[in-house]
């Protein structure tokens, strides 16, 4: 009999779910087989701002919800035996472990936790690293590096139940143990696509089982507060159906499988990954029924001999302010709130363009420079609720401040009839790539 | 002209990566793949992108899985770093692309 490997994933996001991770793992735990579960905690910025709670506490700088996703499966997952992988390590898998260490000390002595480290750049750039990383950068609060399954397969090999990494490419969270559970070679291109792909469609959860998909009348989604998390079953011999959790809501179905397949992808042909190079030119979906959905026509291409890097820069402060006119000549009243603001910010910060919507007329299409919001007041649009929406950003906090409180005087000194003020503003890091060779990146195990 | 709106023919997800706005849309009937390929033309997309700039867009065809993936760069007003617009991701783009109206599907 081909020899099958199941792989959940619990966590699209550093805010997805918990709830729908732990009746993954019930799930899983029910089924026969080698089974995993991956938790993907972390986007672009997520690891700089991580890297920011490191700074001020030397124990945080782990995905902040990491342990709401584990600790109510932890029992379920040690004790049918499911390895745990996730990048919630994020700026600090160390920590994490200890924690993690601590929370099992008692019931699950002998578990061993992994800790992937290597990616991070901003612990020790040895300096021979120093050319390939941007140089223009003031302020930088992380430099990471996207490794690929390596790290993950050994530390499984050696018997991690639960491995933590910091910053992994996505997919590979998924290839490490596709790897491990099928004893495939790193170098077999064709079946590390197949790996890959997996991990594509799965890293982003709910999204191939129904999730950023339905739309009433045309895409109808079964059950949308209860979407199940993705399982994929791998075959030995390539086979790769995507499923769900059993009694769950959401869907599986072609549609959603090719949503996924080709979401955040640019060239389909060349889709670069650490593991290898994925090819889906020729790939093919075919409904089996049941929420099970098979992929298959993946290609592969050997691996790029560079690897993606990102540095995290702070600085820079992000605003928002916001304004309602409702009622009788709400369009007019909130377009003369826009014309007095733009005259207002040219006097106390001549230079500085702010961005403007009208919500209900033109918000998230668009533009810095207000076109679509002029083409959208062109058609007169018969509105009676508009919210004035003011977005800025710039180095200087100070002078954010007094614009936004513009939008608050808009109150005494505005149009007729304006109310619900609301302003927000943050510091926001903002990322800038760069490529470096892989061979100068080496990925390390610790053990806790 | 018979004119009709993407969305009642077909789904679309959009992507961002960095100020790089990628957009996969596929007929909701795959009989509608060949219209799709011939009246979504990367000259109409960049008309309906028109007031985002695009500098460029890609359009990749995928024949098996009766999808096209359009690739429009510089079109996320500096994307999640740098936009100050609400929605940073572009995450609701492929609903702007939907609105196009294009010449009915001869069935």
């Amino acid at each position: 009999m081909t020899k099958t490997i199941l792989v959940g994933c619990g966590a699209g996001f550093a805010n997805d779910r918990p709830d729908a991770a732990l009746r993954l793992a019930q799930d899983l735990a029910q089924r026969n087989g080698q089974r995993y579960i991956m938790l993907e905690l972390l986007a672009e910025r997520t690891l700089a701002e991580a890297q920011l709670r490191r700074g001020l506490d030397p124990q945080a700088g782990y995905a902040s919800r990491l342990f709401d996703f584990l600790e109510p499966m932890l029992d379920v997952c040690i004790e049918a035996g499911i390895p745990i992988i996730t990048n919630g390590g994020a700026a600090n898998p160390k920590a994490a472990a200890q924690r993690l260490r601590a929370t099992l000390a008692g019931r699950y002595p002998t578990l061993k936790i992994a800790c992937v480290l290597g990616d991070d750049l901003l612990e020790e750039t040895p300096p021979r690293l120093e050319q390939w990383l941007p140089q223009d950068l003031a302020d930088v609060v992380s430099v990471n590096v996207y490794t690929g399954a390596d790290g993950i397969h050994t530390a499984l090999q050696e018997g991690a139940g639960i491995v933590l990494c910091g910053r992994v490419a996505d997919p590979s969270l998924a290839v490490g143990a596709i790897r491990h559970g099928l004893g495939w070679a790193a170098d077999d291109w064709q079946k590390m696509a197949i790996a890959t792909a997996t991990g594509h469609l799965l890293e982003c959860c709910t999204q191939v089982t129904g999730g950023y998909f339905a739309h009433p009348g045309i895409k109808e989604i079964p059950a949308p507060a209860n979407l199940g998390c993705p399982i994929a079953e791998i075959y030995e011999d390539g086979r790769l159906i995507i499923g769900k959790t059993q009694g769950s809501g959401g869907r599986v179905s072609e549609q959603t499988v090719k949503e996924q397949l080709l979401y955040e992808v640019h060239d389909p042909r060349r889709y670069l990954t650490p593991d290898v190079v994925l090819d889906l030119g020729q790939a093919r979906v075919h409904d089996l029924g049941d929420d099970r959905v098979e992929v298959s026509g993946l290609l592969g291409h050997p691996r790029p001999d560079t690897l993606k890097g990102l540095a995290g820069v702070r600085g820079l402060w992000f605003g928002e302010a916001e304004i309602s006119y409702a009622g009788p000549g709400a369009v007019a009243r909130a377009a003369l709130a826009r014309e007095i603001l733009l005259q207002r910010f040219d006097r106390l910060a001549p230079g500085v363009q702010p961005w403007i919507d009208l919500s209900g007329v033109a918000s998230l299409f668009n533009d810095h420079s207000g076109r679509y919001l002029q083409q959208r007041l062109a058609l007169a649009p018969a509105l009676d609720d508009v919210r004035v929406r003011v977005g800025l950003t710039h180095t200087d906090q100070a002078m954010v401040q007094t614009l936004l409180a513009e939008v608050e005087s808009l109150y005494t000194n505005g149009p007729a009839g304006g109310g619900g003020v609301r302003r927000h503003l943050a510091e926001a890091v903002t990322t800038r790539s760069f490529l470096l060779p892989r061979s100068e990146i080496h990925t390390t195990l610790e053990w806790y | 002209m018979n004119l009709v709106t993407l969305a009642d023919f077909a789904h679309a997800r959009a992507g961002d990566k960095g100020n790089i706005l990628s957009i996969a849309v596929l007929p909701l009937d795959p009989a509608h793949y060949p219209w799709l390929l011939r009246e979504l033309t990367c000259e109409r997309v960049a008309e309906q992108f028109a007031t985002r700039q695009p500098s460029k867009v890609h359009r990749y065809e995928l024949p098996n899985l009766h999808a096209l993936n359009f690739v429009l760069e510089d079109a996320l007003e500096g994307g999640v770093n740098l936009s100050c617009g609400l929605d940073r991701h572009g995450k609701s783009l492929s609903y702007l692309l939907l609105s196009l109206r294009l010449p009915r599907p001869q069935d």
